[in-house]
């Protein structure tokens, strides 16, 4: 197995040692031993930087499931390398932090390590795989390892919420992943990426195209928190904060957007990808950071700061797309600015966030809340916090000197191209960009600075706090100081990433316009001159802090718009219709009656046999080769037909009976004049016998009353009967009239003397040729005058139903009553039943007197 | 003939049908019964109503009836006979215990698990 594979499996394997280390190892914080994980992964993705940058790709494969074309196939190359780093490195930072934030005495550490290790080799998974069946199983593994890490605090009630939430939406889009994974597979025969990518002739224009397009975004958009599945996202802050960290910030959102990058090759160039893509990307970008502003959460803030810059990325890949139209040339390189600003941002908004997460953990920790109304003057108590939250919003605002300044830089570049583009219409609408980009912008810098300086500044509520505090121990700070030390080197030297990571990622998400042998050059420069994005940037900072400072005065403007629009809203209470819907569709059929249920049968019975009937050729109700009809026959037909009618207005039992004993006697009668001797003795003395069971068990039935249902009911019954009995009828003509084969008769009646020795030949089939029928009838039999026998003999009730009643209290689901009070119950409960039933008994037997003397 | 019985057994089907969607239990099994009259006819009939003698070789007529449906009937109705008589003490028992041969009211427990 290659080491590739074994790295991807450590995570999972290590999962298993952690509950023992847990219980035994009681000393040591657990996390100590779980650190070294990510920490081996990320030293060996950084071995392998040289060799990606030279233009190779590391790839194993065992088979998982041959016969079926599922082997588990891995490949690294830059786009892979670049999340697998991201993961192990912030994975590392994450479980560090996390060491100093989750106390080992108070908190079940060793379940939080298990799902966070689960996480990470999912993640792994996700972004190394190269078959898409492997990739949709991991894809899957991180819902349920981050559904899981959710439901951390499990008792309580909003952290359920959270994760079933987060479970229902990111399955959702996993679902329609899968669809559009196979989608693929149906178009090209592959599930491999590679080869997928490789033979894209076979997807354009097929017709499967455009669905398989929309479903792999949707399963990336739910994943990625984009508008309107971003709703998942805020609920998911009830997570531990080191798990909001890393998963809802720096790894698990990103995964759409992963994909979205990784599936680029296939899809860019379409208008439909391209459009799809920036607008949902410009629309989350915008929505999420005009929804920031008004949070006072501190860490629904950064989820909303987290939806609007996954928006940005994705908007930022979907401009970036439109290079794939031109193809190899030098027009498609001036538009690649936008895909590189996606992978630079993607690096820069997983170090900040990750930090400020970390931030809002320590003021958590240190102050009890995360209200920002409850905060402020915390600066001077906690110097190095500050300093890391003000690195961390700057960069996120988008000044200089930090990475999030080039970053936002590039965007502005990218969407100022967008104008000048004349494909997919774009000189209509292409305009819209740079404005959204624009006011996104401000109201991101706006945002940023109210989590500064409404924390750090201001004035110091001591009251409002339950605990006194002071810096966070050295040991929580060491993460965060390591991201913000990278977000300042990123600022400052930012071609150590380009050189290392954009340029591979590069080629592996537009491979198509690299010719043999090339490969992208990518230079972030920290001065570009005085452009257009620099002035954008001045009217940024300038409205910015216009509107930032007058805060106070327009944030009322959110409390006006209505309930009703809100997407959590309609999602709370489309869950809720949807149960009361399927809830009153079941309770509408499922009525308990019998009779509904027979009725829907017989129904559907009528209905698809006359459907067939009346679409199938060739059915012929032929009555050449029938019977001649003697005299006595038609006297017979007449007596049965009669006989038969009556049954149903009868109004006595007693007669009911005898006319339905009276049928079964004119069935006697048919087999003997349709020469069946052996049926007419049985059927006789099955007669007699159940005739007169009949007589001796509903002499203890009540009379047979009136049929009391409405005249509708009876209508409706007679009306499904007469059917029934007209397809019946119909089929038996038409399966007489058609051709037939001949019977295999002619055996049975030659062979049964010479072979089975006998001459009875209904006999001779029943004990001889077909004897195994006979056995189990047998059988049927014995098991039916067994069954008779339990059924008088057996009276169990009043040994069971004690534990019955105490069961329906749900008192016995808990385990945990107090067993006295249990046998107690139990008692109690038996006596009343005792009661009830000679009550019941009781009134029975007056029932019956009085019905004798009636 | 055959499109006589077919008729009939058409007849003997609906008014089984009829009486298995009332409510009394009563009417039921006497519709259960009613519907393998039906169906026994049925295959009786099926198999062709050509008139030859019984299947007993030492009648030594020149053709006789088909034997294998007789002997499949002969099956169904002992296995029918058996179904209904548990079915006639299950009806009896169930009214002994529940006081009611209304199907209408035999609808299962609520908080049924």
């Amino acid at each position: 197995m290659s080491i590739l594979i074994a790295l991807i499996l450590l995570p999972f394997l290590f999962a298993a040692v952690v509950p023992p280390l847990y219980k035994y190892v009681r000393c040591i914080h657990t996390g100590w031993f779980v650190l070294a994980v990510p920490v081996v992964l990320f030293v060996y993705f950084l071995s392998c930087i040289p060799v990606i940058q030279g233009g190779e790709q590391l790839a194993a494969e065992i088979p998982w499931i041959p016969s079926r074309g599922i082997y588990f196939s891995v490949y690294l190359d830059g786009l892979g390398l670049l999340f697998a780093l991201l993961i192990s490195g912030i994975g590392a930072l994450v479980v560090l932090y996390s060491i100093y934030y989750l106390s080992k005495s108070k908190e079940a550490i060793g379940q939080f390590y298990v799902y966070l290790l689960i996480f990470m080799g999912a993640m792994l998974g996700v972004v190394l795989s190269d078959h898409l069946m492997v990739l949709y199983g991991f894809w899957e593994l991180t819902s349920i390892s981050s559904f899981l890490l959710i439901a951390f605090w499990h008792k309580r009630e909003r952290s359920r919420y959270g994760a079933k939430k987060s479970l229902m939406i990111t399955v959702l889009g996993g679902m329609a992943l899968l669809c559009g994974f196979i989608m693929l597979y149906i178009m090209t025969g592959t599930f491999s990426i590679r080869e997928i990518i490789a033979d894209l002739p076979s997807v354009n224009g097929h017709a499967l195209f455009l669905p398989a397009l929309l479903l792999v975004l949707l399963g990336a958009f739910t994943k990625s928190a984009q508008f309107p599945f971003h709703i998942w996202l805020p609920d998911a802050m009830e997570a531990p904060t080191p798990v909001s960290a890393y998963l809802h910030s720096a790894t698990m959102v990103k995964a759409g957007i992963y994909l979205v990058a990784r599936l680029s090759p296939v899809f860019a160039g379409q208008a439909e990808w391209f459009w799809l893509v920036s607008a949902f990307g410009m629309v989350t970008l915008l929505y999420g950071s005009l929804n920031a502003v008004k949070q006072t959460d501190l860490k629904a803030l950064l989820a909303f700061s987290t939806i609007s810059q996954l928006g940005l990325i994705m908007g930022l890949l979907g401009l970036g797309s439109a290079a794939a139209y031109y193809g190899i040339g030098g027009e498609s390189l001036l538009y690649t600015t936008a895909t590189t600003a996606a992978i630079f941002h993607l690096i820069n908004h997983a170090t900040f966030k990750g930090s400020l997460f970390m931030v809002a953990g320590i003021i958590d920790h240190e102050t009890g809340t995360r209200d920002i109304r409850k905060l402020g003057g915390l600066a001077a108590l906690m110097p190095v916090t500050f300093s890391i939250a003000a690195i961390g919003t700057l960069s996120m605002a988008g000044l200089p000197p930090f990475n999030g300044f080039l970053s936002k830089e590039m965007f502005f570049t990218a969407v100022l191209k967008t104008v000048h583009m004349d494909l997919f219409s774009l000189q209509t609408w292409g305009s819209l960009f740079p404005v959204i980009a624009w006011i996104a912008s401000v109201f991101t810098f706006i945002y940023s600075m109210l989590l500064l300086f409404k924390t750090f500044m201001g004035k110091f509520q001591k009251d409002q706090w339950d605990r006194k505090p002071h810096e966070a121990p050295i040991g929580m700070l060491i993460s965060p100081v390591v991201l913000a030390s990278l977000v300042l080197v990123f600022g400052l030297f930012p071609n150590l990433l380009a050189y290392s990571l954009i340029e591979p990622a590069m080629a592996s998400i537009m491979p198509e316009l690299l010719a043999p042998g090339e490969k992208f050059v990518v230079s972030i420069q920290f001065w570009h001159g005085w452009t257009t994005e620099l002035m954008m940037t001045f009217g940024v900072v300038a409205a910015g802090i216009g509107l930032a400072v007058s805060h106070k005065r327009w944030k009322g403007v959110y409390g006006r718009l209505p309930q009703v629009f809100s997407l959590n809203y309609l999602y709370d209470r489309g869950l809720g219709w949807l149960g009361l819907g399927s809830n009153r569709l079941t309770s509408g059929y499922m009525t308990g009656s019998i009779r509904s249920y027979l009725a829907y049968i017989f129904t559907f019975f009528i209905l698809l046999l006359g459907y067939v009937l009346l679409r199938t050729p060739g059915i012929q109700f032929s009555i050449n080769s029938t019977a001649p009809i003697a005299y006595y026959e038609i006297a017979l037909v007449i007596a049965l037909v009669l006989s038969t009618a009556a049954v149903p207005f009868a109004r006595s039992r007693l007669t009911a009976i005898i006319l339905t004993g009276t049928v079964g006697y004119l069935v006697t009668m048919f087999f003997i004049i349709f020469r069946a001797p052996d049926l007419a003795l049985t059927q006789m003395i099955v007669e007699t016998v159940s005739v007169s069971l009949f007589l001796l068990c509903f002499y203890h039935m009540p009379k047979l009353k009136k049929e009391l249902s409405k005249l509708r009911f009876r209508l409706s019954n007679a009306l499904i009967a007469a059917g029934v009995g007209l397809m019946v009828t119909l089929i038996a003509l038409g399966a007489g009239g058609s051709g037939k084969f001949a019977s295999i008769a002619d055996f049975f009646v030659e062979e049964s003397y010479k072979l089975a020795g006998g001459k009875n030949i209904v006999n001779v089939i029943l004990v001889d040729f077909r004897g195994f029928d006979t056995l189990l009838e047998i059988m049927v039999l014995g098991i039916a005058s067994l069954g008779i026998f339990t059924m008088i003999k057996l009276r169990l009730e009043g040994r069971d139903i004690g534990a019955r009643v105490l069961y329906n209290k749900g008192e016995l689901s808990l385990g945990a009553v107090n067993r006295d009070t249990a046998s107690q119950e139990v008692t109690e409960a038996h006596e009343a039943y005792e009661a009830a039933v000679r009550a019941k008994e009781a009134s029975m037997k007056g029932g019956q007197t009085g019905g004798q003397k009636q | 003939m055959e499109t006589l019985m077919a008729v009939a057994v058409g007849l003997l089907f609906a008014v089984g049908v009829y009486l298995i969607l009332s409510r009394s239990l009563l009417r039921i099994v006497l519709g259960t019964s009613l519907l393998t009259h039906g169906v026994h006819l049925l295959l009786l009939t099926m198999s062709g109503l050509k008139t030859g003698a019984a299947p007993l070789l030492g009648e030594d007529a020149g053709r006789y009836v088909d034997p294998l449906p007789q002997a499949l009937i002969l099956t169904s109705i002992v296995i029918s006979f058996g179904v209904t008589s548990f079915f006639f003490v299950l009806a009896y028992r169930a009214y002994q215990k529940l006081g009611t041969d209304d199907m209408e009211q035999l609808r299962g427990q609520e908080d049924e698990y």
